[in-house]
């Protein structure tokens, strides 16, 4: 592990901890709402990076666990249960079991078969929720925020903020813990060359079901954590859509690096929010096809900065190591 | 006579219409360096694969020790002490030397789902492997990332890696592929060594290495061994000789 990553991860939480006091300080509690969704989405890219960056897993379908964890919320909620103590376990439950059954079933499958079989699970359990009309349809539920005994008030701003960042920083060390573990030796090492670990001995197909569940779970949490945020959940969470923007936030970010998807996804919702407003400051109507100037930055980005904004950063931090776009883990 | 080391029954191996590996018959015994030689295309490494367990043959047997293994995956034959080195070289190049034989070394020290301690400071997993290094020649080079290591000392790796699994048999495709003269000097020197703990299949186009080493020899023409014997007995075999000058005339059959 490059120090420069430890550093970095340190840094980027830092900032991330002293949000809510600014925002106070200045008056703009938006501010904290916008930084909050930045992070449940962290923690998605985060755990997409595990099986992606790591596994060299590529899942097309990553967000469907996030629907799962909101639905869990959602619909326990929609039966009167806001007990978070019932929903973030059932959250967790709920997409470990989608996630060992998907990916045991898309794991027997590689390259692009693997890529077309995640999106299709995923897109199976976006229109298996559009049929739902009791919970919504496709116009989505609301849900109430999950209730924690009075310990912590998910209706107070701040106490909301310092939950993700709790669990976006517990993530973070977990999975940095499981990346330099012998299992995640096995998951690295599987991604370069599955059939070499094979012959060393290893049954690599149990240990990428492991990571690809434990994936899953860390995203459906991300997941509880977006219904808790929005106080309503749909099926547009699950959307291909919505799993190839988790993907990009990994690719903008720097792969492999864990710390490299928050900054990918911190990069992208910003960009997401205000290149439409920069555009139409630049030009009436414009703000709308924002997509536009989005598409090329993210093209530049895949083509000319490999590594992503990790390896940019992790450069200008220092040069003790060799080259920046060189995959450091 | 004791148990072969591995005994290959009527083994027949289709690609399409090509025929692969046809009715072979072969006892590898234990203790031995058994060479395979044959010209391009006569079906070494098809054999190497499916002895290993990467391919599956469409008929005949093998045995491993005694024991029917034809149907058992990669993993579960390297678990009973089948290693496999690869013509390619299979290194883990992110990796540092020491990690790729410490991965290895972990590949049969239990399972691996275990989360928490740092792999990399696991004194189980590191003094095994640095002493493995140690007697291939390596333990200079162990923290330098693997990628960096010129070629001869990758191969010699892949080695290490394949010994770093505590193998009975070690099955080598090539070791010597794409080596200098010193650099294969010094891997026979290294195979030689490995004599007596190892049974060894090898596979080579390095006559002089293959003639230096081989305790016996089995030649391969289109996936058909046309003779099994001892260097000498193979040297002076008319069929050989004729095989070898008909396909490839390159290759010439040294003498001692």
């Amino acid at each position: 592990m490059d120090r420069r990553q430890i550093w970095l991860s340190l840094a980027t939480l830092a900032l991330f901890a002293v949000v809510p006091p600014l925002t106070v300080i200045f008056d703009q509690p938006f501010y904290m709402d916008m930084v909050a969704r930045i992070m449940v989405f962290a923690i998605a890219a985060v755990s997409l990076d595990l099986i992606l960056g790591h596994g060299g897993m590529v899942s097309f379908g990553h967000a469907v666990y996030m629907g799962i964890g909101a639905y869990a919320v959602g619909i326990l909620s929609y039966y009167g249960i806001d007990n978070g103590f019932l929903q973030i376990p059932l959250a967790l439950a709920a997409s470990a079991l989608i996630g060992l059954i998907f990916g045991a079933m898309s794991l027997r499958t590689s390259g692009v078969y693997f890529i077309m079989i995640t999106l299709a699970f995923a897109q199976m359990l976006y229109f298996l929720a559009i049929s739902l009309e009791e919970f919504g349809g496709d116009d989505g539920m609301s849900s109430m925020r999950s209730e924690f005994a009075g310990l912590i008030d998910l209706n107070d701003a701040m106490h909301f903020y310092y939950l993700v960042f709790a669990v976006l920083a517990g993530v973070l060390f977990c999975l940095h813990r499981l990346v330099l573990s012998r299992f995640g030796m096995v998951i690295r090492a599987s991604r370069t060359n599955e059939r070499r670990m094979q012959a060393m001995g290893f049954p690599t197909y149990r240990y990428k079901l492991a990571a690809f569940t434990i994936a899953g779970t860390i995203c459906g949490l991300a997941g509880a954590l977006f219904a808790n945020l929005n106080e309503f959940v749909s099926p547009d969470v699950m959307h291909w859509t919505h799993s190839g923007e988790i993907m990009i936030m990994v690719i903008m970010g720097g792969m492999g690096t864990l710390i490299g998807p928050v900054l990918g996804a911190t990069a992208f919702l910003l960009l997401e929010e205000y290149l439409p407003q920069w555009m139409e400051m630049a030009m009436t109507d414009a703000g709308e096809h924002w997509a536009i100037i989005m598409g090329p930055i993210l093209i530049a980005i895949v083509l000319f900065g490999r590594g992503g904004i990790h390896a940019l950063l992790a450069a200008s931090l220092g040069r003790n190591g060799n080259n920046g776009s060189k995959r450091d883990d | 006579m004791t148990e072969p080391a591995l005994k290959i029954e009527g083994l027949v191996k289709n690609f399409g219409s090509l025929v692969a590996t046809d009715d072979l018959h072969l006892d590898i015994e234990a203790g031995e360096i058994h060479a395979v030689i044959g010209p391009n295309g006569a079906g070494k490494t098809t054999l190497i694969a499916q002895l290993s367990g990467e391919l599956r043959p469409d008929q005949g047997r093998i045995q491993f020790a005694g024991r029917d293994i034809t149907g058992l995956s990669m993993p579960a034959r390297s678990a009973l002490g089948l290693a496999r080195s690869f013509q390619i070289t299979s290194i883990f190049p992110d990796f540092s030397t020491l990690d790729n034989v410490a991965l290895a070394v972990q590949a049969h020290a239990g399972h691996s789902f275990r989360f928490w301690q740092p792999a990399g400071k696991d004194q189980s997993l590191r003094r095994p492997a640095l002493d493995i290094l140690e007697n291939i020649g390596l333990a200079a080079r162990a923290a330098e990332p693997a990628a960096n290591l010129s070629h001869g000392e990758q191969r010699q790796l892949e080695i290490a890696m394949a010994l770093a699994t505590e193998p009975s048999v070690l099955l080598l495709d090539e070791p010597m592929a794409g080596m200098g003269r010193d650099e294969s000097g010094r891997m026979v020197e290294l195979l030689r060594g490995l004599k007596g703990g190892h049974t060894i299949v090898l596979i080579e186009h390095d006559m002089d290495a293959v003639f230096a080493l081989a305790d016996r020899i089995t030649v391969l023409v289109y996936g058909r061994a046309i003779a099994t014997g001892t260097p000498e007995d193979i040297r002076a075999n008319d069929e050989v000789r004729a095989a070898y000058l008909g396909t490839e005339a390159a290759i010439e059959v040294p003498h001692a």
